[in-house]
């Protein structure tokens, strides 16, 4: 093949390549191509489980005039940690899904700006942990251990309440958790476990419950559809550990997706072995739409939003006038006193704490 | 030496002008290498490495040192190398029969061994588990359980990589003449000994293709690892994960990159050592005349023992995620299958799940073209007797298999965030990501073939006055099209089943089957754990189909005269 020829070959594929940008810039790009001058639309950076309704969506376009788009970056700990790499040049204006497990990370790298949102008074003022504004709480929610009803009424036996009870010898071989590194609940399940027994306690505790026969997966899918004896997705796996860490909305979820709908949940909840993790969210900095992005982030604590949200993400409003929907109610658990953590001493124990458990269940 | 082509080399003047060429068909394929792979893995290596605008090489050292770190990259290396042995084992007679034998549902049988390729692991996992694992086939049978043990990993990656074997050495396979061997037969070779001689050296190559990307593959194996092994198991590529995407110690993770990078270097040199010596130019004929229906005892015993590996090993797994796909409480139903269909009111999807089916095959065939079109262009300057820079190219090529994922991605977001090429938000940038993991395959399925093209036709047509062009349409192209074929095949369900670059952008609104298959999955619940088994059968279904349509492509030109 002679030079110029084969030129002309790769030349032409080129523009094989080129046109094929060119048509994904045409779809991708829509809002590059009609907002010019002001941008019309506002970019919303969140973790995989984000979640709204369309009417939701569309409402917030018909109230401010922007068009949403939300870009999917990962799980919780992978998105934020995707953002902060990305700092001063971000993917979107706003980011919402960083917990209080992480925040302390995110604000320490200063990924976001200060913006005081409208309508914080109907938040109550212990969720509202950052005093300068650079997040705003969005949703809350609690991780506890959920339990096969049938398991224990064919066994007679109580289903466990608190974690002292987890570590009974009648709950031998029983539970299932996730691996803290791994996954989010399996990292609130570790720290309220370090809440409720201290820097003194709470190694033994987890020594009680490795004797007890506790077993470890690496994601909440793998123990919730494959280990747990409850739900849906074990029961055709075979799972056999009636007791998982999971949410406390985990109950009324496997009502919504059954048909027809049971009565009853077929899950419980053991309310004396939570911990709530609170959702933020924040202006981005850097942000090229910040107009846009405060009108989101408003948007995101609006009475509309907020009621959406339980069936959408399976979380809880914080806002005082938001309405719980009836599955909520009829099924679910209100958690009196979940064990919680201020977001700068999971920053500082963190990670030690991580290790000390993975060298101490692990190996 | 070679017999068949240094005599007929040509003058000098010849052999710039194949430089030259060579060297305008790789510029696309290098532009793209560099700014899609290269590019952003350096960048990120030096944010971890020069955290400050100071080199800190204290980290390269206190990384390797630690003995965790070192039980990693021993795990790493003994799966991988034990997995590509048993993967070879269990797969060269599947190639073997595929390529030489006619049976009914051939075409079929094969487009389902790849189905594999497209599974989402977590499904995999779940199929898996419920064959190997507590209470599964295995357990209730005879009381053998293998999950969280290091063969559950193993068994899974022969199930992964089949196909690389029965398609890239199939391919080949197909086309030798069996003529050659039969010559030795009756010259007075044993079988044995005329397959050694005759066919072993020929097929050489190609074994050395598929062994190479299928340990590429298992060393840097992620989603098996995590789910079947548990969390006691990592390998090199968990490991960059976790200190990425789960603790941002890009120090670390950088280090780890340059192992990585370091160990894939030492393989591809190994590999392109043992190839090299080996490569002959071969007689090819077409793939329909060398198959024909098994005869005598020994090789009806052949087929049976290959159907029944696929049988257990392949069909076993996928028939556990139709069959639940297909239970529901009241028994067995279409009901999951109905539910797909119907917009969710709760706005999961805000599309009918159908649709996601529609978006799979857009961004795998938009990937597959990229991958088909650069991989092409690299495998043609490729073709013939190369320099070391050539060869080294050639190696840069393959480096996407073994390079974690992680540090691609993460590379991404901090080098291609500019106009023009802020692709962080863009379509466009899911088919890059896949077809970076499409062109290795391209290139290596083609490569065997095309160099095993005899040169003296390409001389012969030269002398009857052919251009370049024309004699590479005329003499290779018809050789070449079978393997290109297949080789989009496999860059095709590469895509269609990727879902780590996927996610990151599929917007609400046009999601793929994988990422509707593991929102479902993520969520409670009877009926979206139904729900995502259904679109796991269909996803299988779609990829079989795609393939079974793409063979049909190979058609009737590639048996004409060559």
């Amino acid at each position: 093949m002679n030079t110029k020829k084969a030129a002309a070959a790769a030349l032409v594929a080129a523009l094989g390549v080129t046109t094929l940008a060119a048509c994904g810039g045409g779809d991708g790009g829509k809002d590059k191509a009609t907002g010019t001058p002001a941008p019309k639309t506002v970019t919303l950076v969140s973790h995989d489980s984000f979640n709204a309704s369309k009417e939701v969506l569309a409402e917030f376009t018909k109230q401010t005039g922007f068009t949403l788009k939300v870009l999917k970056s990962g799980d919780a700990g992978e998105a934020v940690n995707k953002e902060i790499l990305t700092k001063g040049s971000p993917q979107g204006d706003v980011f919402f899904g960083v917990d209080n497990t992480l925040l302390s990370r995110a604000l320490d790298n200063g990924i976001f700006t200060s913006y005081e949102a409208k309508g914080l008074d109907r938040i109550p003022a212990a969720l509202q942990v950052d005093t300068e504004h650079r997040v705003t709480p969005v949703d809350s929610g609690d991780i506890c251990v959920n339990y096969d009803k049938q398991y224990f009424a064919d066994k007679k036996l109580a289903p466990p309440q608190t974690f002292d009870d987890l570590a009974e010898p009648a709950y031998k071989d029983l539970l299932v958790v996730e691996n803290p590194e791994r996954s989010s609940p399996g990292l609130g399940f570790l720290l309220g476990t370090a809440e409720k027994y201290g820097d003194a306690g709470w190694q033994d505790y987890w020594k009680k419950l490795k004797a007890n026969g506790v077993k470890t997966v690496d994601s909440w899918e793998l123990a919730y559809n494959q280990e747990f004896s409850g739900s849906a997705g074990g029961k055709k796996a075979k799972g056999d550990r009636p007791l998982v860490v999971s949410y406390a909305s985990s109950p009324p979820v496997e009502v919504l997706y059954s048909e027809p709908q049971p009565k009853v949940a077929p899950t419980g909840v053991s309310t004396g072995t939570c911990f709530r993790q609170t959702e933020f969210a924040g202006l981005l900095n850097g942000a090229k739409n910040p107009e846009g992005g405060k009108a989101l982030i408003d948007f995101l604590i609006s009475k509309k939003f907020q009621d959406d949200m339980p069936l959408q993400m399976f979380v809880n409003p914080v806002t005082n006038d938001a309405t719980l929907p009836e599955l909520f109610t009829k099924h679910g658990v209100v958690v009196d006193k979940p064990e919680t953590m201020a977001p700068d001493k999971i920053a500082a124990n963190r990670d030690q704490w991580i290790q000390q458990w993975t060298s101490l269940v692990l190996k | 030496m070679d017999l068949a082509r240094p005599e007929v080399a040509g003058p000098a003047r010849r052999g710039r002008t194949g430089n030259a060429a060579r060297l305008a068909l790789m510029v696309l394929p290098v532009a793209f290498f560099a700014v899609f792979f290269a590019w952003p893995v350096v960048s990120i290596v030096e944010r971890g490495l020069r955290p400050d605008g100071h080199w800190e090489p204290g980290r390269l050292t206190e990384t390797l040192g630690s003995p965790e770190i070192l039980d990693v990259l021993w795990f790493t290396l003994w799966q991988a190398l034990a997995s590509t042995a048993l993967t070879l084992l269990v797969a060269l007679p599947g190639a073997y029969v595929f390529a030489r034998f006619d049976f009914p549902g051939k075409g079929l049988l094969r487009a389902v061994v790849t189905v594999p390729f497209v599974l989402p692991t977590v499904m995999v996992g779940t199929a898996f588990l419920a064959l190997v694992g507590r209470r599964g086939l295995l357990d209730e049978l005879w009381g053998v359980r293998l999950d969280t043990t290091v063969w559950a990993i193993l068994i899974a990656h022969v199930f992964f990589n089949y196909a690389v074997v029965v398609r890239t050495v199939g391919g080949l396979w197909s086309q030798l003449d069996p003529r050659q061997e039969e010559a030795a037969r009756v010259l007075g070779a044993s079988r044995w000994r005329a397959w050694r001689t005759v066919t072993l050296p020929a097929l050489g190559p190609s074994v050395g293709a598929a062994a190479l990307m299928v340990f590429l593959f298992t060393a840097s194996s992620f989603g098996i690892v995590q789910i079947l092994g548990g969390p006691a198991y990592s390998t090199l590529e968990t490991e960059i994960y976790r200190q990425t995407a789960d603790r941002l110690q890009l120090s670390t993770a950088a280090v780890l990159t340059l192992v990585q990078f370091a160990a894939v270097g030492a393989v591809l040199a190994v590999h392109a050592r043992m190839v090299r010596r080996r490569e002959t130019a071969l007689r090819l004929v077409p793939p329909e005349r060398t198959a024909a229906r098994p005869r005598g005892a020994g090789q009806w015993l052949l087929l049976a023992a290959v159907l029944l590996s696929i049988g257990l090993l392949i069909l076993a797994p996928l028939a556990v995620l139709v069959e639940r796909s297909l239970a529901t409480p009241t028994g067995y139903g279409l009901d999951y299958y109905r539910a797909l269909q119907s917009v969710d009111e709760n706005g999961t999807f805000l599309v009918p799940m159908t649709d996601t089916i529609v978006n799979s095959l857009q961004y795998a065939l938009a990937a597959t073209a990229i991958a088909v079109v650069i991989g092409g262009l690299a495998a043609a300057a490729l073709t013939r007797r190369a320099g070391r820079l050539v060869r080294g190219f050639d190696a840069l090529l393959m480096l996407p298999l073994g390079v974690s994922a992680v540090t691609v991605g993460f590379g991404f977001l901090i080098t291609l965030d500019e106009p023009p090429l802020d692709l962080r938000a863009s379509w466009i940038l899911v088919p890059l990501a896949q077809a970076l993991v499409g062109v290795p395959f391209v290139v290596r399925t083609m490569l065997p073939v095309l160099r095993a093209v005899d040169e003296r036709l390409r001389e012969a047509a030269a002398v009857l006055g052919a251009s370049p062009w024309r004699a590479w349409r005329e003499v290779d192209l018809p050789l070449v099209r079978r393997a290109l074929l297949i080789a989009a095949g496999f860059a095709f369900a590469v895509s269609l089943g990727e879902f780590g670059a996927t996610v990151f952008i599929a917007r609400p609104d046009n999601p793929t089957l994988p990422v509707a298959v593991a929102r479902l999955l993520g969520r409670p619940g009877e009926l979206n754990y139904g729900q995502a088994m259904a679109l796991s059968t269909i996803l299988m279904v779609v990829c079989a189909v795609s393939l079974l349509l793409l063979e049909r492509l190979r058609t009737d030109r590639t048996s004409g005269e060559f």
